[in-house]
C-alpha cells in the first residue's frame, strides 16, 4: 500500500518532488505514531505510579476522577494547561522559558532511533546508541539553565547538584554500554537485539537465558541504577529534594512550564527502561520458543518488558530512602566506575578465550 | 543542492554564534552560544557522513566539557568593568595571535583548495564510518592512539594530584564500618524493675 502511495506521489509531482513529499509525509506520520502513544503513556505512567505506590503502602490511590480514577491524568493535564505561567521579576526571561523546552527536546528526539520491532524504526542509523547517549547528555542543560535563570538560591543549588550528578553517572553508564557494545559488536540498536537472539540457550529454545542480562548481570545493575540517577528519580532525587531545597530547579516554575519538566522526566524514565530492555532483555524477542509466543506480535513483547522495567523504577521509589549527596557521589565514582572498568577487562579477556559465547 | 543550502545555513549559524561567544557581555550567554556553535559544527560533520565524529563532538564537548564550564561560569562573580580595563594593553598581543590563526587557516584552505573541492566518493552499501575509524585507529595509528591515551591518563592523575589535599580538620565516614555496626555495639539494654506508684 505504501508503494502505491509513493507511485501516486511520483505520478502527480514528478520523481524528485514526489519522492521528497512522500518521504516527508511518511516520516511525519511515523513521528506522530510514536509521539501520541508516548504522550499518553507518560500521562498514564503518572497514574500508574500513584496507584502502584498507593497499593504498596496499603492505600487506594486516585479513584475519584472517572471510573477507577482513570481520568485523573487528563484532569491533571487540563489543570496545568490552564494555570498561569508566572515569570519571576528578576528571572532571566528568555532562558527561563527556554530551559523546559531544552529539557523536553532531547527527551523526545532520542526516540527517533528506538526500534520497536524488526524493521520498525524511524531512523535506522549505525551509531544509534551513541546518538542516544549524546542526546540524553544534552538533557542536563535544561536543569542547569532553569536553575540559573530562576535567580533563586534553591533553584541554583538544585542545578549545581544535578550538573555534578549527571556528569558523574554518565561515565558509569557509558562504560556499562561499552561492555554491551563489545559483546554485540554493533552500535545499531536493532543489531544489538538480533545479537541477543543467538547463542547456545537460544538454540535450545530458551531465548531468555541467552540475552545479555545473564552474562552481564553487574553491568545491568550499574546501568539501571545509573539510569535512575540520570533521570533524577528517587532514591537519587536530591536535585529536587523537597525536604532541603523545596523542588530544586523547578521551584519557580508554574503551569505548563512546570508540566514540561515532568513530561521530560517521565519520558526519560520510559526511554531508560526501553534501553534497558533493548540492551539487556532481548528487546522484542520472546522469552522462550513456542507456538503461542510466536503468535504474539514482537512489539507487544517489547511493550510488556518495558512495562515491567518501568514498574521497577516506581518500586524502588517506594522502597528506598533518599541517598545523601556525598553517598551518591561515592556510589558513582568509587563503586560503579571501578566495577565497570574491571568488568570491561573481564569480558575482554573472556572474549579472547575458546569459551567465548558471543561469536 | 539541498546539502549546499544546509551547509550555508549551518555555516551562518556557526559564525553568528561564534561571534556572540566573544561579544556577549554575560559569560553564561557566551558559554551557551559556544554550545550552539559545537552543535552546529557537529551538524556540518554529519553532512560529510562523519557521524561518529559528529556525535562524539556533542557527547564530549556539549555533554561533559561545557556542562562543567557552565557549572564554573555560573558560580563566578565577574566584574565586567574590571575585565575591560586592560583592553588597549592586551590589544597588540591579541591582534598578533588572531592574525597568525587567520594566516594558518588561509594557508591550510588555499593550499589544498583543489583537493577539498572534489566531490566525496560515493559510499558503498553497508559502509560504517564508526567501523572504518576504529579499524584505522587500532591498526595503522595504534601507537599514536595509545600514546595519546597515556598522555591523557598522566594528565588526569596530575590534575588529581595537584588538587588533592588532606585537611586535618576534615571528617569522613567509612561506609563499610557503618554497615558493620550492630545493635549490640551501640545500645545496651538494661533490665530495671519498674517504679512503684506512691
Amino acid at each position: 500500500m505504501l508503494e502505491s502511495l509513493l507511485a501516486y506521489a511520483e505520478l502527480k509531482l514528478g520523481p524528485t518532488w514526489g519522492w521528497a513529499t512522500y518521504e516527508l509525509l511518511s516520516s511525519l506520520a511515523f513521528i506522530v505514531a510514536i509521539l501520541v502513544p508516548l504522550m499518553l503513556s507518560v500521562a498514564y505512567l503518572t497514574l500508574w505510579e500513584r496507584k502502584l505506590i498507593a497499593w504498596m503502602q496499603i492505600r487506594i490511590g486516585p479513584n475519584r476522577v472517572g471510573p477507577l480514577g482513570l481520568l485523573q491524568p487528563i484532569a491533571d493535564g487540563i489543570k496545568l494547561l490552564f494555570k498561569e505561567v508566572i515569570l519571576p521579576a528578576n528571572a532571566n526571561k528568555a532562558l527561563f522559558i527556554l530551559a523546559p523546552i531544552a529539557m523536553l527536546i532531547p527527551a523526545i528526539a532520542a526516540w527517533a532511533v528506538i526500534p520497536f520491532a524488526p524493521e520498525l524504526v524511524l531512523a535506522d542509523i549505525n551509531a544509534g546508541l551513541l546518538y542516544i547517549l549524546a542526546l540524553t547528555s544534552f538533557g542536563v542543560y535544561g536543569v542547569i539553565v532553569a536553575g540559573w535563570a530562576s535567580n533563586s538560591k534553591y533553584a541554583f543549588l538544585g542545578a549545581m547538584r544535578s550538573a555534578a550528578q549527571m556528569v558523574s553517572y554518565e561515565l558509569a553508564m557509558g562504560f556499562a554500554l561499552v561492555v554491551v557494545l563489545m559483546v554485540s559488536g554493533s552500535l545499531n540498536l536493532s543489531d544489538i537485539v538480533a545479537a541477543q537472539g543467538r547463542g547456545r540457550f537460544a538454540d535450545m529454545g530458551l531465548g531468555a537465558l541467552s540475552w545479555n542480562w545473564l552474562p552481564l548481570l553487574p553491568m545491568l545493575i550499574v546501568y539501571f541504577v545509573s539510569g535512575m540517577a540520570e533521570t533524577n528519580r528517587a532514591p537519587f532525587d536530591v536535585v529536587e529534594g523537597e525536604s532541603e531545597i523545596v523542588a530544586g530547579h523547578m521551584v519557580e516554575y508554574s503551569g505548563m512550564t512546570f508540566a514540561l519538566f515532568f513530561l521530560a522526566e517521565y519520558m526519560n524514565m520510559i526511554l531508560i527502561a526501553t534501553l534497558t530492555v533493548i540492551l539487556f532483555f532481548g528487546g522484542w524477542l520472546p522469552l522462550w520458543d513456542s507456538a503461542l509466543n510466536a503468535a504474539i506480535p514482537p512489539i507487544l513483547w517489547l511493550l510488556a518488558k518495558i512495562f515491567v522495567v518501568v514498574s521497577m523504577f516506581l518500586w524502588s521509589r517506594a522502597t528506598f530512602p533518599r541517598y545523601r549527596y556525598d553517598q551518591i557521589m561515592r556510589l558513582g565514582w568509587k563503586v560503579f566506575i571501578p566495577l565497570t572498568l574491571v568488568w570491561i577487562a573481564v569480558i575482554g579477556a573472556w572474549m579472547q578465550t575458546p569459551w567465548n559465547i558471543w561469536k | 543542492m539541498f546539502e549546499a543550502l544546509l551547509f550555508y545555513v549551518f555555516g551562518f549559524v556557526i559564525l553568528a554564534s561564534a561571534l556572540c561567544v566573544i561579544t556577549a557581555r554575560n559569560p553564561v550567554y557566551a558559554a551557551l552560544y559556544l554550545v550552539l556553535a559545537f552543535f552546529t559544527s557537529s551538524a556540518i560533520w554529519l553532512l560529510l557522513h562523519a557521524e561518529f565524529l559528529a556525535i562524539t563532538l556533542v557527547l564530549v564537548y556539549v555533554g561533559a566539557v561545557m556542562v562543567l564550564f557552565l557549572f564554573v561560569v555560573m558560580m563566578l562573580d565577574i566584574n565586567l568593568e574590571r575585565l575591560r580595563e586592560g583592553f588597549w594593553q592586551y590589544l597588540p598581543l591579541g591582534a598578533t595571535v588572531g592574525f597568525l590563526m587567520a594566516a594558518e587557516m588561509a594557508a591550510m584552505l588555499y593550499g589544498r583548495w583543489s583537493g577539498l573541492a572534489t566531490p566525496p566518493r560515493a559510499l558503498p552499501p553497508g559502509y560504517s564510518n564508526t567501523k572504518e575509524l576504529g579499524r584505522l585507529l587500532y591498526t595503522d595509528y595504534v601507537y599514536a592512539f595509545e600514546l595519546a591515551a597515556v598522555v591523557l591518563l598522566v594528565a588526569i592523575i596530575a590534575a588529581i594530584a595537584l588538587t588533592l589535599r588532606r585537611r586535618k580538620d576534615s571528617r569522613s565516614q567509612d561506609p563499610s564500618q557503618q554497615v558493620k555496626a550492630r545493635r549490640a555495639d551501640r545500645v545496651r539494654l538494661v533490665s530495671m524493675p519498674s517504679e512503684n506508684d506512691r
